[in-house]
């Protein structure tokens, strides 16, 4: 790579797919695989070997853990790869049952769509009336809550099973009308409901050809949704994850700061500020990879050559001077993954940016119910729960609102005993 | 059985642009690995896998020069477990290479663990692929490394389509696969208590077709054996089994000598060429486009087993 370069959207589309145990969750996702070819001869002949003369299940191809096959269900997030005319995809499949939302969060963190899953023999749709329309599942209001607040940017329902309704076409009207409904109330912005058939395999990858439906196929639908960007004009946000000194590492030779730029661009001659230093200075020179270039943006590791040298290391920040905020105290939402709930007052660890700090959950102000969207009281977080905080943190960080910048927004937080990954933290404004 | 195969289908696979991408997120997940870890080594068997994560080491941590070369030294030595039953050909590419690039190898010998009575063979022809583990932990502890890179893929088998980037090993090396820490974003938990060690996976999201594209557009070596070539096998049980001191003919065989290629490298006792007159990249990515059999279907006795084999070695501390 010599100079920058802005390619169309060919990445990869990132998306995940939220269902439970019996809504044909694996069923789908072995209908993308098989209908695209990713699955090969010898993959399918383990699936015949097991079916032992019945139809395939497709749902096999999924469940690779051996306590998965034992219980039948998956217990954790796994990465499936296909690839059609126009585009490469990558599912996160994340487990549906309750007490595996924090595989659903892991699956959502990195997506750039959620397909939620709705199994319409579950639903009561032949009482359903304007008036009385159909009540969906809590755990559709929760996947579609959880893609929202990871800002996962399209979220697709997927109606399945619509061969096991006797009136689809009633079914599916009545279905889109309670999850455009839903959506609408909690500020969700549909990219599509799809009415699908995994097992027969209608409408995954062939469009149908009703008189009730005319929209895309859901695979059309994946085909053309947008990867998630960040903004590459405006100020620049880089968070330093390597320093490198140049040549052989000895000597005084200029050091390469290195970082994945959150947002914005950079060339040679800007100014640029440090944080937590607050020193200034001017790039002279910009990598990507191994070579020099003529400026780097958003998404890409750029490493760049100061004028002066400056106390840099990892965890710090370079940006368009004057832009940042020191910010100690915030709030947030917290995404709890820990079967030890959250307890306020005690010191964890949380990572921002690339950097490690000591914070503490200063306040939980309440917990978020999925039931009926509301903030309701609560003083603590256990496993699966998602609520608002206040955390206060040892250091100051330029932290920002996640809903703007999802570098600057994000930190994991981990229990310092047994460094598990204990929760996710959204911030949503200096406290 | 199958949908019919177009290779029209594939043609984003054959745009490089998604190169890009997949090359962006493994020189960061590599630069982030050395910048979080103190003992950082990358394992290198001159296997296609590790070769591409070589050069996309390189890249993270070289500089290139007007003719191309990358200048520098990583800034971290490679590890191999030598099985003693590797092809000869493949540690000969391996020593060639670490030499041409002036790196640091380590090699742990997998006979040195067995003079040390820590791995006994059930028979003195037993396939040593998962005895390797031993020798991998023996070496972590002895160089007390508390982060290894790896070029294992998400495609490759169900066990590893459930692993995290950053993998978190216990003190006895082992996964424990429903203790996974969930991965957010790309902050990445890299904490680890004293000798916990976590293995990292750059190609993780890399498909097999992934690798050869870029092999094919970076022109990266590999050793000649990825490539037709004449080859003594036998066949056996739907596999083509090299003829070597390890897999003798069995009696009631026939040897014959076929155009083959091999689609992995690993020891000798369980790795299978496949019949390809494939002699670049460029023809191997055609290849693969059109092919029908998984990767290690097709190539390895050991995952045939039963259908939890990987994830059984793997919790042991395989890589």
């Amino acid at each position: 790579m010599s100079a920058v370069q802005t390619p169309q959207d060919h990445r990869a589309l990132r998306f995940l797919t939220a269902g439970s145990v019996d809504d044909g969750k694996s069923t789908l996702i072995g209908r993308l695989l098989y209908d695209s070819r990713a699955i090969l001869a010898d993959q399918l002949d383990t699936l015949e070997k097991r079916a032992a003369g019945a139809p395939i299940d497709l749902s096999l191809l999924t469940d690779g853990l051996e306590a998965e096959r034992e219980q039948g269900i998956t217990i954790d997030v796994a990465y499936r790869y296909f690839a059609t005319r126009s585009r490469k995809f990558i599912i996160a499949d994340a487990p549906g049952h309750e007490q595996y939302t924090r595989n659903m969060v892991t699956a959502a963190a990195g997506s750039d769509a959620a397909v939620v899953l709705v199994d319409i023999t579950k639903l009561d749709t032949a009482s359903a009336s304007p008036e009385q329309p159909v009540k969906l599942l809590a755990q559709t209001r929760r996947h579609a809550l959880l893609a929202q607040l990871l800002r996962v940017p399209s979220i697709v329902f997927a109606i399945n099973k619509l061969d096991a309704v006797s009136d689809p076409a009633q079914a599916y009207r009545a279905v889109r009308a309670a999850l455009l409904a839903f959506a609408d109330e909690a500020g969700i912005e549909v990219a599509g409901v799809i009415p699908v058939s995994a097992l027969r395999g209608d409408n995954v990858t062939q469009p149908l050809d009703v008189d009730w439906y005319d929209g895309p196929s859901l695979l059309q639908l994946l085909e053309s949704l947008p990867t998630a960007q960040e903004r590459k004009v405006g100020d620049l946000l880089i968070p330093v994850q390597y320093v490198a000194r140049d040549g052989d590492g000895t000597g005084d030779q200029p050091r390469v700061l290195w970082g994945r730029i959150a947002h914005g661009s950079v060339k040679a001659g800007d100014a640029v500020q440090v944080f937590p230093s607050a020193q200034r200075a001017t790039v002279v020179e910009v990598r990507i990879a191994g070579s020099r270039v003529d400026a780097a943006e958003a998404g890409q590791s750029a490493g760049l050559l100061l004028d002066r040298q400056l106390d840099v290391s990892r965890g710090d920040w370079i940006a368009t001077p004057g832009t940042m905020n020191e910010v100690q105290r915030f709030s947030a939402t917290l995404a709890w993954l820990d079967t030890e709930p959250a307890v306020i007052g005690r010191k964890y660890w949380v990572r921002h940016g690339n950097r490690w700090v000591q914070a503490r959950i200063t306040a939980i102000e309440s917990r978020l119910d999925i039931h009926t969207l509301a903030a309701t009281d609560a003083h603590e977080l256990a496993v699966n729960d998602i609520g608002h905080v206040v955390v206060e943190t040892q250091q100051p960080l330029p932290i920002e609102a996640y809903e703007t910048n999802r570098v600057g927004g994000s930190l994991i937080v981990v229990d310092p005993t047994s460094n598990r990954t204990s929760g996710a933290l959204l911030v949503k404004a200096a406290a | 059985m199958n949908a019919p195969v177009r290779v029209e289908q594939l043609l984003p696979q054959l745009d490089h642009t998604h190169l890009d991408w997949l090359e962006e997120e493994a020189i960061f997940i590599l630069r982030e690995t050395v910048a979080a870890f103190e003992r950082p080594a990358l394992l290198f068997s001159g296997g296609k896998d590790s070769c591409v994560v070589l050069r996309l080491a390189e890249k993270a941590f070289k500089t290139k020069d007007a003719h191309g070369n990358y200048q520098g030294r990583l800034p971290f030595p490679l590890l191999h477990v030598d099985t003693g039953h590797n092809f000869p050909e493949v540690i000969e590419f391996r020593d060639r290479r670490v030499a041409a690039m002036g790196e640091r190898l380590v090699v742990a010998h997998l006979e040195d663990s067995i003079r040390r009575g820590t791995v006994r063979l059930s028979h003195p022809l037993e396939s040593r692929n998962g005895h390797q583990t031993v020798a991998l932990l023996e070496a972590i502890e002895e160089h007390r490394f508390d982060v290894l890179m790896g070029g294992a893929r998400r495609d490759e088998e169900k066990a590893r389509a459930k692993e995290r980037i950053f993998s978190h090993r216990d003190s006895f090396g082992q996964w424990q696969p429903k203790e996974q820490r969930p991965e957010l974003w790309t902050l990445f938990n890299t904490r680890i208590k004293p000798g916990e060690h976590l293995r990292a996976f750059p190609i993780s999201n890399w498909t097999e077709l992934d690798v050869w594209l870029y092999i094919a557009r970076e022109n990266i070596p590999l050793p000649e054996l990825y490539y037709a070539h004449e080859r003594e096998v036998i066949r056996r049980k739907g596999l083509l089994v090299p003829v070597t001191d390890v897999t003798p003919v069995q009696p009631g065989e026939s040897i014959e000598t076929a155009q083959v290629r091999f689609r992995t490298v690993g020891d000798m006792t369980c790795t299978c060429p496949v019949e390809s007159p494939a002699s670049t990249a460029a023809e191997i990515v055609a290849e693969t486009l059109q092919v029908t059999v998984s990767e290690r279907g097709a190539t390895r006795m050991d995952d045939r087993t039963s259908d939890a084999s990987m994830e059984r070695r793997k919790k042991e501390g395989y890589f």
